[in-house]
């Protein structure tokens, strides 16, 4: 057993734990993971003619996409270290890498979602940029188009939401992230901290019932995937079971099981399992504390990580 | 095809640092950053120890992480001996290849662009030894073709015990200690 | 000093010069030279030079792009460094570029040591020097002034000086480094063990080390030929009370309580005496009073040596042995810095008295022959001679001190005994971190009426002095060519590479003003360094537009070892090898060194042993940016149960406070196995307290700081300064 490794390496953000990844990337991970289960969400509302009704959600719920995406994509580039370069991103396609998947998945994203917006223009929107006007028209005259729309968000949502954990697991060097559940538990937590914000936003009680719903079981389902990945890393190899420990009883512990597992999984979903049964009231609290503890778990998932190493997590 | 490796005898190494020093000066390295090091690696009980000192650097993988998981291109491998290099105006500072590297060999430049080990590909090409080795005291590193049969370092290795830095890590590591 | 027989004998004639091995790319010579005027040369060029980051003079290779310093490799050509510097030599690029350096003549404006100064002209630095050493030389005559020199660019300053008429000239490579084992080695073979050392490591099959830590030393050759006797296999036995980087080398270590060596000595000298393993015709034929030797020798049993030591028995026999199973070809490594505890040089004497058992001295494997050209000196006319004799060492009281002693000049001029001294020159050596005991150097200065010193950088001495002369660091200047004793005879040249950034001027151009302001010009009938040099080129039949050229000039081989026909004769009283010394008993001591336990510290605290870091030369190197990249903070090593005990761990900021109340800078902990628990280890240079050295400002703690006690040692004036025991302080601020 290895008991002093000593080194002279002193890089910045390398020694003496990795630590590349800043706020920019939870940021972005975890928006990226709100924007699929928005537009999984969306897409379903779409199948489900929701936007006939002209609720709250058909008409904002693509524009805000928008929006979180782009703001997503902002943090993103904020942490890229050589910006002016950032075109080079779409000279070549890598098929290896995750990274670039996401940027040219996010070419074919922004479209869909603008299709999605298309469905119902906002009236202050209408008649700004003609040639949308006229899209919208067509779009409309065509009731398989909006349904083929409303598959493509669900589709493309659901890879950007694999993607988001896709990314970190394929970093083989990070054993927190040598995981193939991280994308289930991205696209889970995505989902539910996704529900949890149209549930905040929306103005249509049938979305609402449905979606404080849909939470409920994507946050159960989300527990279960917790325990598929505690316990995939927890029965593998040394450095797996020291990563894994980081969250468990590690110095990531106190983040992990108070704000991701209690005040971002279990206590809301108590609230909201109370919420359905109609023993209290929705409030706004259990879906602001699904997204708080979204965000944290993206928090903890990409600093732990870094801090999860092959040699010596637990020596350094 | 030749396959571009370094063997490194950890028995004669005395962790001087004049690789790391060499590797400064020549390549210009700005100061903070090291794309090569020295580790020390002690077991058992004082005084019944045992310590390997290490010249450690990039290990140019011949299943190199980095150079799957880069989005632009700028990390790959090149033509001459299967070297790890990066393109610095390709690259765009993502940092997916630092975190994809278990030897954390890897860091950002003072100029934004991701930098390390280069084996020294612009003396290569001219025939000469990277720097860190041509400059070792106690001429510890070999550098060469690992799939000449003929070369140093293939000899070096058939005629000593030596290991890689965590082979199961599965990235196939071309730097080899003689042990 | 090196032995005068060897010098008769190896005199090589210019004809015999060989011409240096071919394939050299040095093509260009000094006029690449980067110039201030703008003129620069486009592309690379190589410059061949000798270092000067330590005092080993490594041949180098300077390369400059475009006229800018870019890198320095070994000169393949050079016998010391092979062809490749040690870490520090590559990086003495950044003694270049070193941002904090001297830039032009300063004078005090303030009280002494409050670095405050007023920037002057060289001629009113010179003018004002002059002036307070004409009055000191007619107040009290020229002897009140003492020149403290390092290296080999201290020539022209003592050459300055003893023109000026003083005889007292003091470097601490003796007092407080290798001095005692110097002694040691005289009063065994007659001869020293010099520098470059004389050890034949690359052939030896056993190798011991005592103390010496080769490898985090980085004496090149010494490293290089360490490497190349573990690459052959070579057994190795380290004694040492850390688990060094050598000890991670060996076959046998030896976790030593300190101050116990020569109990292990003795008891290793009673194991191969009683068991008949040492080289019986040697000893019988060079050797004098061996049975008077070997009967001292019983008492000191392995056993007798256990509970000093803390080395079984059986370990002692068994390493014993093993030394005998390699004998002749067995070094008993003399070390370097060898001031420990005062009885340093009769433990070197042991040192010695094994070596010759193994019968290794002039043997391959052991202890070669040097070498040298003959180059003549400078005919100069003769210096003054002093009216009154060193200061020194009064009354002879250090019988064996062959050199003069650097403590006694400042208790000299602390006492005004024998007589006053009253200007101190200080040339490349930081005497506050070099000298024991801090508060007596300031003491001694407080009594000068004169201090300069020359230095690249503003050392802690340096903020002392009255006037600072701000040198051209090696790369840029011309120095005296070095005529090297060493296994095969050579010349090497250095040469300005670059120029210097600002008004900084080459020792020689300073020497040489100071001499003509003083009226002494008669003394540099030379115009320039480079005539100098020419002129002792040429008489000895050398070019020194080759030299300029190729950096070394190679002499031919030449036997080194007895075998290869080397006279073995020993300039001792009995012209043998001296088992039994009658100097020594005449002198009232030990003929035969005898052990005396060393005295154990206060209770709870831990002896203060230090050492070198491969990386950095004493405290001179801190303010170079690329070696602080390397190592820009000392640790202090405490054993690993012990720090667990004091709930530290590796990376916290403590400090050390000494049995005299004298309290560290802060410094990390190293926790580690690698020490014993009775003792704290932290490299040699560190805790700059300069406000010059910004860079280097309060980065680690100096352990020069902490050695308030030193033992003398009685034989020739040594300081042993592991002595010294600390505790450990809390620092409440982490970071």
């Amino acid at each position: 057993m290895i008991q002093e490794l000593t080194t002279t390496r002193h890089n910045e953000l390398i020694d003496p734990v990795l630590h590349i990844w800043g706020w920019q990337i939870p940021v972005y991970l975890f928006l990226g993971g709100l924007v699929a289960g928005i537009m999984v969400i969306s897409g379903y509302l779409v199948l489900k003619g929701q936007y006939k009704k002209n609720v709250f959600s058909c008409f904002y719920l693509p524009q805000i996409s928008l929006i979180l995406l782009s703001a997503g994509m902002l943090a993103l580039f904020l942490d890229l270290e050589h910006k002016l370069f950032v075109w080079r991103l779409y000279t070549t396609f890598k098929i290896a890498s995750p990274m670039s998947w996401g940027a040219w998945i996010l070419v074919i994203i922004y479209p869909v979602l603008l299709l999605n917006t298309l469905i119902r223009i906002p009236v202050r929107f209408q008649n700004v940029i003609p040639p949308f006007d006229r899209l919208s028209a067509f779009i409309n005259k065509h009731p398989l188009l909006i349904k083929n729309i409303g598959i493509a968000n669900m589709l493309m949502g659901t890879l950007l939401g694999m993607y988001t954990g896709v990314l970190l697991s394929s970093l083989g060097a990070r054993p927190l992230w040598n995981s193939a559940m991280l994308w289930m538990l991205f696209l889970v937590s995505g989902l539910s901290s996704a529900a949890a914000f149209v549930h905040l936003i929306t103005d249509d009680t049938y979305e609402r019932e449905l979606l404080a719903k849909a939470d409920n079981a994507f946050l159960t389902l989300e527990l279960f995937v917790f325990g598929g990945f505690i316990s995939g890393l927890l029965t593998s190899s040394r450095v797996h079971i020291q990563a894994i420990r980081l969250l468990l009883d590690g110095s990531y512990a106190a983040y992990f099981w108070v704000f991701v597992i209690g005040m971002g999984v279990v206590i809301p979903l108590s609230i909201q399992l109370l919420a359905v049964n109609h023993k209290i009231k929705h409030s706004p609290v259990a879906p602001m504390l699904v997204i708080a503890g979204g965000l944290i778990l993206r928090f903890v998932i990409v600093f732990a990580g870094q801090e999860s190493h092959w040699t010596s997590g637990w020596i350094r | 095809m030749a396959r571009f490796g370094m063997v490194i005898d950890s028995a004669k190494c005395v962790g001087c640092m004049d690789c790391v020093v060499a590797c400064k000066t020549e390549n210009g390295v700005p100061e903070g950053f090291n794309r090569d090091w020295i580790e020390y690696e002690v077991q058992g009980k004082y005084p019944s120890l045992h310590m390997e000192i290490r010249s450690e650097r990039c290990n140019h993988c011949n299943n190199p992480p980095c150079v799957y998981c880069c989005p632009t291109g700028a990390s790959h491998v090149h033509d001459l001996g299967g070297v790890v290099l990066i393109t610095h105006n390709v690259c765009i500072g993502c940092k997916a290849c630092i975190a994809s590297c278990p030897y954390d060999a890897r860091f950002i430049h003072s100029d934004g662009y991701a930098d390390k080990c280069t084996f020294c590909i612009h003396r290569v090409e001219k025939g000469l030894d990277p720097a860190c080795v041509s400059v070792c005291p106690t001429r510890c590193m070999s550098f060469g073709d690992l799939e000449d049969p003929n070369s140093e370092v293939t000899r070096l290795l058939q005629s000593r015990n030596h290991h890689a830095l965590m082979p199961e890590a599965g990235t196939k590591p071309c730097i080899l200690y003689l042990v | 000093m090196n032995p005068v027989s060897r010098r008769k004998f190896l005199k090589i004639s210019a004809a015999t010069i060989s011409v240096a091995a071919a394939g050299s790319a040095i093509v260009k010579g000094a006029e690449a030279l980067g110039n201030k005027s703008g003129k620069q040369v486009k592309g690379v060029q190589k410059i061949p030079t000798y270092c000067d980051i330590c005092f080993w003079k490594c041949g180098a290779i300077a390369y400059v792009n475009d006229g800018k310093l870019w890198k320095i490799e070994g000169n393949p050509d050079d016998p010391l460094s092979r062809g490749r510097l040690c870490p520090r030599g590559t990086g003495g690029v950044g003694a270049h570029y070193d941002p904090d350096r001297l830039k032009s003549p300063l004078i005090r404006r303030n009280e002494r040591g409050r670095e405050e100064w007023v920037e002057v002209t060289w001629d009113e630095a010179f003018t004002h020097i002059a002036d307070k050493l004409q009055k000191i030389k007619e107040q009290y005559g020229p002897e009140a002034v003492a020149l403290f020199a390092h290296g080999i660019g201290g020539n022209f300053f003592k050459h300055t000086l003893k023109a000026f008429g003083t005889p007292n000239i003091a470097a601490p490579s003796f007092a407080q480094c290798r001095g005692p084992r110097d002694v040691g080695f005289r009063l065994t073979f007659g001869e020293d063990v010099s520098s470059p050392e004389r050890t034949d490591i690359k052939n030896s099959g056993c190798i011991v080390l005592i103390g010496s830590h080769l490898g985090e030393n980085m004496h090149n050759s010494q490293v290089q030929e360490f490497a190349e006797a573990v690459g052959n296999g070579a057994s190795i036995i380290v004694v040492d009370p850390r688990f060094s980087v050598a000890a991670s080398k060996a076959k046998f270590y030896l976790p030593i309580k300190p101050g116990t060596d020569l109990a292990l000595l003795l008891a290793w000298m009673n194991v191969i005496v009683r068991e008949g393993l040492y080289d019986k015709d040697y000893v019988q034929k060079y050797g004098f009073g061996f049975e008077q030797f070997a009967v001292e020798l019983t008492l000191y049993t392995p056993e007798w040596a256990y509970p000093e030591t803390g080395i079984e028995p059986e370990l002692i026999r068994l390493t014993a042995r093993e030394m005998a199973r390699y004998r002749p070809a067995t070094l008993v490594h003399p070390g370097r810095h060898v001031t420990w505890y005062g009885d340093d040089a009769q433990r070197s004497r042991a040192i010695a008295l094994l070596n010759a058992l193994l019968g290794s001295w002039g043997r391959k494997g052991g202890f070669f022959y040097p070498v040298s050209m003959d180059v003549p000196g400078y005919p100069y006319p003769a210096y003054p001679k002093p009216q009154k004799v060193n200061v020194d060492n009064p009354d002879n009281k250090y019988p064996f001190a062959h050199e003069a002693i650097t403590t006694g000049i400042r208790d000299a001029t602390i006492s005004g005994k024998p007589y006053p001294v009253k200007g101190w020159f200080v040339y490349a050596t930081n005497l506050i971190h070099a000298l024991p005991n801090e508060a007596e150097t300031i003491k001694a200065i407080q009594n000068l009426d004169l201090l300069v010193v020359v230095d690249v950088i503003p050392s802690e001495i340096a903020g002392w002095a009255d006037v600072v002369l701000p040198e051209s660091v090696y790369l840029e200047r011309y120095d005296d060519i070095n005529v090297e004793w060493f296994r095969d005879p050579f010349v090497a040249l250095r040469q300005p590479v670059v120029e210097s950034p600002h008004e900084q001027k080459p020792n020689w151009w300073m020497a040489k003003k100071l001499a003509e302001k003083l009226g002494l010009g008669a003394f540099y009938p030379w115009k320039d360094i480079e005539e100098y040099i020419n002129h002792r080129l040429t008489a000895a039949g050398l070019s020194f537009d080759e030299l300029k050229k190729k950096g070394i000039l190679q002499g031919s081989k030449q036997p080194n070892y007895f075998d290869e026909g080397v006279p073995a004769e020993f300039s001792t009283p009995s012209g043998k090898i001296e088992f039994y010394s009658l100097q020594l008993a005449k002198a009232g001591f030990d003929p035969v060194p005898k052990y005396n336990r060393p005295s154990p510290g206060p209770p709870g605290s831990f002896r203060l042993l230090y050492g070198r870091s491969p990386v950095h030369s004493f405290s001179r190197t801190q303010s170079n940016h690329i070696l602080m990249d390397m190592t820009a903070e000392n640790e202090v090593w405490i054993n690993a149960d012990v720090a667990r005990r004091m709930e530290l761990k590796t990376g916290d900021y403590i400090r050390l406070k000494n049995q005299d109340d004298i309290l560290s800078n802060k410094v990390k902990v190293k926790a580690t196995e690698r020490i014993r628990p009775d003792c704290v280890y932290m490299v040699h240079g560190f805790g700059h307290n300069s406000r010059g050295l910004k860079y280097a400002f309060q980065k680690g703690a100096s352990d020069a700081q902490l050695l308030t006690r030193y033992v003398t040692d009685p034989l020739m004036g040594g300081t042993g300064m592991n002595v010294n025991f600390v505790t450990i302080e809390a620092e409440a601020s982490h970071g």
